[in-house]
């Protein structure tokens, strides 16, 4: 049986589905590229668990996968975010 | 530093927050840049709380993986072509996989160097992230050499293809059985990340170079599903939450880009559509009987677009190879100066990512209001005075409305055929990806200009300039 905790993490994850189902439904096709790349900075939120990895006292492993988790992770919201900036201020009315 | 348990989770809710109201701001290319700051300061909330948490006891490691990380990131950023985003789109995707992956395994085996005890939903979550995790990052490799064609673009096939996938499929999820049962089994961890791995690349190989955007747009989704499986590994509600938001996100592109193709996500993911088949060659030779191509010069065409009133330009990837969206803005401005109405039709798939074309017509300096999406435009085809494909081919097919036997039969796509005129710039006979012949080059409001899309787009402006 899951406990408490996995319950209510579980709740989160389906109504998060739901919000981002109705979220993303109404970004127009226009701004689908920008949609994927800032999406891709938003998934390098993995990146709290990779400081957590290599951060805490939790063995020499777990501090060098915790390491490459952290550079891929920021190259992911680094790289994610500014190149989502640099696309959208190209969008431009006539 | 440290701050209480309550402040830090209050930072992780405003954090998801921010997530969720940056998405919202992309409805509109008016209040996109600002959603994508929003978002931005999601995360600095989400880094800057974590790092402030009790439970860190060490820095340097930290710090030297965000300031590589984020030197990667912005050179990456500021220097990828626009042209190459969806390249750029394939790698983020198989980092962000891969982060995950890493954090779950760091998780487990952190757990069995300090002996501590991985209990309820943990072992699960832990053998998803590094299930999904890895899957995502050598297909996303595959994606980015297929996009990079550092690797042919046609679809790999070999006998009992399925039957391998199918093989390793379940052997994988058994080994990751065995792992939930016994997180110390570190032989089952090994056997998933391998396995895991290998499957990535297997997955990927049999999917042509025009399926790309269902590939990238699926990928995109698992890199958020391994992220909300590491926020349960972690027990983190941001990760989930922000998890599968782009879960969702990339699971809704997947799907409009199926839509557009008509076809089933299955079929995209097994039929091995454009591996070199007899069929299609067959079809592009019983073409020949279809009637006359007729050739015409770029001198010819400037005579039918300076006499026209309204235009329609149908972008596809032959553009984006031949870098002639600059030289299309400069075209299009020529004829909106002389008063022709011109407009962009982007067909969903046009390209090799969702959007791919409007990003490329924007850097271009193209206005978005003349970029419109097919279901708006393909009304105004009949009432349209010229058509100009420029490196389009399937999604300009008029098989895929008339001919019931047609591969691609079924397939939404642009009436450009119903204009009055329409201009195909092609560089040779050559049929489209698919193998599918085209009749819409025999028809008999069609004129063929042979040539590489830039060179003919540069002289059509100038003799347009010149008339």
């Amino acid at each position: 049986m899951l406990e408490a905790p996995a319950i209510a993490a579980l709740t989160i994850l389906v109504l998060a589905l739901f919000v981002g189902v109705e979220v993303i439904t109404k970004v127009p096709p226009l701004l689908h590229t920008p949609l994927m790349s800032g999406s891709n900075a938003i998934s390098g939120i993995t990146i709290v668990g990779a400081i957590l990895a290599a951060g805490s006292d939790n063995g020499t492993t777990a501090t060098v996968l915790g390491f490459v988790a952290i550079v891929m992770a920021t190259i992911n919201v680094v790289g994610g975010f500014l190149v989502t900036n640099r696309m959208l201020a190209m969008f431009k009315k006539k | 530093m440290s701050l209480s348990p309550t402040v830090i989770q209050s930072a992780y809710l405003v954090a998801a927050v921010l997530f969720i109201l940056g998405l919202r701001n992309l409805s509109s290319p008016k209040t996109a840049v600002r959603g994508n700051q929003l978002a931005a300061t999601g995360m600095l909330i989400a880094i800057v709380a974590t790092l402030v948490n009790g439970a860190i006891v060490s820095y340097t490691v930290i710090i030297a993986g965000i300031v590589v990380g984020s030197l990667i990131g912005a050179v990456l950023a500021m220097r990828i072509e626009m042209t190459s985003m969806p390249e750029m789109v394939a790698l983020l995707n198989g980092f962000g996989g891969a982060a995950s992956a890493f954090v779950a395994s760091a998780e487990l085996l952190g757990a069995q160097e300090t002996g501590a005890e991985l209990a309820g939903i943990v072992p699960f979550a832990i053998a998803a992230s590094v299930l999904i995790g890895s899957v995502t990052l050598t297909g996303s490799l595959v994606a980015f050499a297929k996009l990079k064609e550092l690797v042919g673009g046609a679809a790999v096939t070999y006998p009992g293809q399925q039957f391998v996938n199918g093989a390793l499929g379940i052997a994988v999820l058994g080994l990751a059985g065995m792992l939930m049962a016994d997180t110390g089994n570190v032989t089952a961890f090994y056997g998933v990340v391998g396995i895991s791995l290998l499957l990535g690349v297997l997955l990927v190989i049999p999917i042509g170079g025009a399926d790309m955007p269902v590939v990238i747009s699926l990928l995109n989704s698992y890199s958020g599903l391994a992220a909300c499986a590491t926020g349960f590994v972690l027990d983190n509600s941001t990760l989930v939450v922000s998890g599968s938001l782009v879960g969702a996100s990339g699971l809704i592109l997947t799907q409009i880009m199926c839509v557009a193709m008509n076809r089933s996500l299955g079929n995209v993911l097994f039929g091995a559509f454009g591996a070199a088949s007899e069929e299609g060659a067959a079809a592009a030779a019983g073409g020949q009987d279809q009637g006359n191509v007729v050739s015409y010069t770029p001198e010819d065409a400037a005579v039918i677009f300076s006499n026209a009133q309204s235009v329609i330009v149908v972008p596809g990837y032959g553009m984006a190879v031949a870098q002639a969206q600059h030289a299309v803005r400069e075209l299009t401005d020529t004829l909106a100066e002389s008063g022709i109405d011109v407009k962009f039709a982007i067909h969903p798939v046009a390209g090799r990512m969702p959007g791919h074309m409007n990003v490329l017509l924007a850097e271009a300096d193209v206005p978005y209001d003349r970029l419109v999406e097919m279901d708006e435009i393909n009304p105004h085809f009949p009432e349209t005075d010229v058509a100009l494909v420029l490196g389009a081919n399937d999604v300009v097919n008029p098989s895929a409305r008339e001919e019931k036997g047609s591969p691609i039969y079924g397939m939404p796509i642009l009436n450009v055929d119903l204009a009055e005129h329409v201009f195909v710039i092609k560089r040779s006979m050559n049929p489209g990806f698919a193998g599918i012949q085209n009749p819409l080059f025999f028809k008999d409001n069609t004129m063929m200009i042979f040539g590489d899309a830039k060179k003919v787009v540069i002289s059509l402006a100038e003799a347009v300039r010149n008339y």
